[in-house]
Parts: structure tokens; sequence; C-alpha cells
């Protein structure tokens, strides 16, 4: 499954037209602990760069940007729920929603693992 | 061209107690112009939580500590503040506001009367970022009639926490004695220190003077004890908002007056119209007429608890309910001791009353929120 990375410290999971988004363990370090997630609604669609969501920790808030352009088909309730879930696991049950993509070929500029540690090494 | 040297960032001034953060893990940040401990590995929320429940250990070495000595002197510190200096006494700290002409706030500092035997001798300590005009205002104001002594060779440790006092009287017996707001000179492992009971997060426990030679010696032995874990500015800030204390340059500046920012429990009667020693201080005509009639008063710092589980920060707008601009959001985040969000801001005067409810506006929409007494949290000072 191919996992890529955003210089907005996002990643996405590819699979078949369905990519998981969540933020980068660099990112919730930089954040430290999150305290508040807000969600995409389901069913709308974003373009790339547009804000997704929203995540909070005590001391800061950032936004969370589409990756790719697409419509929104899940978003992670359980995060709503617990929103600490993006520091204790936040490549796997700390995902924040599921696109599916309009255009793919945008997966082709987004970083692969190698760059990103590359990229957030510097950051 | 000429401005290439201004673009320069000064570098950044380090606490004695550097290489020590660094040590434990701190992310350091630029505060105040130094580089500051923001967080260590435990994360703020942990450290928050531990200071609440244990002991906390914080460096607020880039705070301003300065000494007032000559017979003059509380009578001329008096002069700059509404606030009673004159009539406090030995052995006792008290909070203060240096006021510019207009009234407006120029900063906040705690001051204790050490009553040397040759005369005043008041121990001032100020916000890191306000020290260098601190110390000039205060210079230039006061200056002909007491001697102004910046103390730039002193670190200050703050310990702070339910557990801090078993921790500190373990290498100095006898703090324990010491009540909320009095203080004096102990012997801390070894350390010559001028320690007071208080602090800036609503809990029991101490601010430590200690000259920057032996902070490390002082920092490492109050490390070693159980009940404590170094803390962060990350979780100080949010321990002073859940106490209900005004951060200066956020809840309190040069443009807010004492009045409007909900001080009035920092103006003795002394001050006061009517007081023996009414007025005399810098803005005392509209400072006492918004003390003498509140209606006059264009805004209000208030506690706001926000009524569904969304933070709101520093700088949200406040409406009414019914969509009015009424004011704004000057401190906010989630309380970690009491998982809610909570806030202090400036409202107009007609919805500062216990329990109105009004709008903040994040990231567009309402969040109900709903004004509410502070602290958000109890305090726990020794008032023996």
């Amino acid at each position: 499954m191919t996992v890529k990375y955003t210089e907005d410290h996002e990643w996405l999971k590819l699979d078949a037209d369905i990519a998981t988004v969540g933020i980068t363990v660099h990112a919730q370090d930089a954040l430290g602990d999150v305290v508040f997630v807000e969600l995409p609604e389901v069913g709308t669609t974003l373009a790339q760069k547009d804000t997704a969501g929203v995540v909070e920790s005590v001391k800061a808030a950032a936004d969370v940007y589409m990756p790719v352009s697409g419509k929104i088909t899940e978003v992670n309730e359980a995060l709503r729920d617990d929103p600490s879930l993006a520091n204790s696991d936040p490549l796997g049950a700390g995902w924040f929603f599921k696109v599916k993509l309009s255009d793919p070929s945008q997966l082709d500029a987004l970083m692969d693992e190698t760059s990103y540690t590359a990229f957030s090494e510097k950051a | 061209m000429s401005h290439e040297s201004s673009a320069t960032p000064a570098p950044l001034l380090k606490t004695p107690l550097n290489d020590l953060h660094v040590e434990l893990g701190a992310r350091m940040v630029p505060f105040a112009g130094y580089s500051m401990p923001v967080q260590y590995p435990a994360g703020l929320m942990a450290e928050h939580l531990h200071t609440r429940s244990a002991a906390g250990l914080f460096d607020v070495s880039h705070m301003g500590q300065l000494r007032l000595v000559g017979p003059d002197a509380a009578a001329a510190f008096e002069s700059l503040m509404p606030v009673d200096v004159i009539d406090l006494a030995p052995g006792k700290q008290r909070y203060g506001l240096l006021l510019n002409d207009e009234g407006g706030i120029i900063d906040d500092l705690m001051f204790f009367n050490r009553d040397h035997a040759n005369g005043g001798d008041i121990f001032v300590i100020v916000n890191g970022a306000c020290k260098a005009g601190d110390i000039a205002h205060i210079q230039a104001k006061i200056g002909q009639r007491c001697e102004v002594i910046p103390m730039p060779e002193m670190a200050l440790l703050a310990l702070q926490g339910p557990q801090a006092v078993t921790a500190l009287q373990r290498l100095a017996p006898g703090v324990e004695q010491l009540v909320f707001m009095t203080g004096g000179r102990f012997t801390v492992a070894g350390c010559d220190c001028f320690l007071t009971r208080s602090g800036y997060t609503g809990e029991d426990g101490f601010e430590i003077s200690v000259d920057a030679s032996q902070a490390d010696t002082l920092a490492r032995a109050l490390l070693a004890q159980p009940e404590v874990k170094p803390v962060g500015l990350g979780a100080r800030n949010s321990l002073r908002l859940e106490a209900g204390l005004c951060l200066y340059g956020n809840d309190i500046d040069t443009t807010t007056t004492p009045v409007e920012a909900s001080l009035n429990w920092a103006m003795q009667k002394v001050r006061r119209s009517g007081g023996a020693r009414a007025g005399g201080f810098p803005g005392s005509d509209k400072i006492l007429a918004q003390l003498d009639n509140p209606a006059a008063l264009s805004r209000k710092r208030v506690g706001l608890m926000a009524l569904e589980r969304i933070p709101v920060r520093d700088h949200t707008a406040l409406h009414s309910t019914n969509g009015t601009p009424i004011g704004e959001v000057t401190s906010g985040l989630l309380g970690p001791t009491i998982n809610q969000p909570v806030a202090m801001g400036y409202v107009q005067p007609e919805f500062a009353a216990i329990g109105t409810r009004v709008n903040a506006m994040v990231r567009g929409k309402p969040v109900p929120m709903e004004v509410t007494s502070m602290p958000f949290v109890p305090t726990r000072y020794h008032r023996g």
C-alpha cells in the first residue's frame, strides 16, 4: 500500500481509489497533547490544499489540509471521542478521514517516506 | 541597508539552568529574549497534572528581580501603583501593578517587604519581557528617592503543587511554617535562598531566588525529591489560566486599567476614594472614577467556559447571542485539570454578569460560552 506525505505534515495511505489521511508522527510531536479535532463532513468535495479539519493541542491549533482533491467518504469518529489517538497512534487508529480521489495524478507530487523524513528533519 | 542590523534578531539569552534543561530533554523556545523550556518529554498535559497532584519545578529566571532600598523606598514605590505598599508588614508579599499616566498597566509584579534594619528594602519580581522597561521606569520616577538595584545575578525557581512543601521542607526545615505570601531567607541544599510561599499556578508552593552560581545545585536537589518533576512554560500558562490569573501582554497591557481587568482586589481601600492615602498614583483620576462608577466602564475582564468541548483561543471574537460583537478572548485553552475549554477575555460590562451566555466565533462558527467566576480550578494556597 502506498504511503505519501505532504509538506503540511499529513500522510496519505492509498487503497484502490480511496486514501486514508492523518497527521504525521512529526506533526503530532510538534503539537503536543492533542485535545480536540474537527473533521470534515462526509460527502463534501474538497480541493487539494483546502482546509479539511483542525487539530488542537493544549497550546496550539493547526489546520489539516487535503493532500489531494476528492470527496470525503468517511471520518474517524473514534478520534473525535478520543483525540489523543492522534498522539498515541498517528499512523493507525489516529487517522482523520478517507477521501475518494478525483485526480490521482496529484499523488505524484507528494513525498515518499524517505523524502518526508529528510524534509521533516530540516523543518 | 541601514536596517540590516536591526533585522538580525538578538541572540537569545540563557538562564543558569540552560544546560540542565537540555540534559532533561526540554524543548527550548524563545521567550522574553531567553531560550526557555516550553515542555519536557513528559509533555504539557502530564506536567500540568503533575503540578496539580504533586510538585512541579519551573525555571522562571527570565523574570526580573530588583531591590528598592532606602528609608523612603515604600512611599516612593507606592507613588507608582494603586496599591498599599507603605502598610505592608515586614516579611510579607503583595501583588502590585505599575501604571502609566493613563492608568494603563505597564506591568504586574510581586513585591516583598524585607525590612532590613537600615530602612526600607523592597524585593520586587517583574515579568521577563517587561523588566528592562520596568527598571528604567522605576529608576526615572523614583530613582531620586531610593536606590533601584537590579539583580541580574539571581536566578528564580518556582516549586508549585500540593507536595511542594513536603519536598522543600526535607531540604530546608522550617519552610513549612510559612503561610501564603510570606517568606524569608533559608538555606536549601546548601544554597543561600530567599524564598516566598507564593507562585502563579493557584497551588501551594514557593518561589525561590538564588544566586545564579547555585541555581543548578538547587534545581538538581529539588528534582532529586520524589515528588518533583520539571515543568515548562506551556504548563505554567495552562495552570495560571485555570487559576484565573492574568498573563501580562495577553490579558492585561498598557491599554487596560486595573478596573477593566477586574483587578479591583489588588487595590486596597487605603488607596481608593475615602481612603487615608487615596489616589496620587499614575492615572488615579481615571481609575478612581472607574472604581466609584463601574457603570462607566467600556469593558471588563471575565472568565468564560465553553458549553461545547471546543477550545476557544486568544483573539477569538465574542458575540452576544443575537450576533453583535461584544468583545474578545485574551487567553483560552482546554483546561487540562477540568478537561473543559476555559478562557478569559473582555466583554462590554452588560455582558459581564456570571451566567451570561455569549458566543465565541471559532472559525466562523458560534461556540456557546458562559461567563463564569474565576478561578476555574479552586486555589489551594496555604493560608495557615
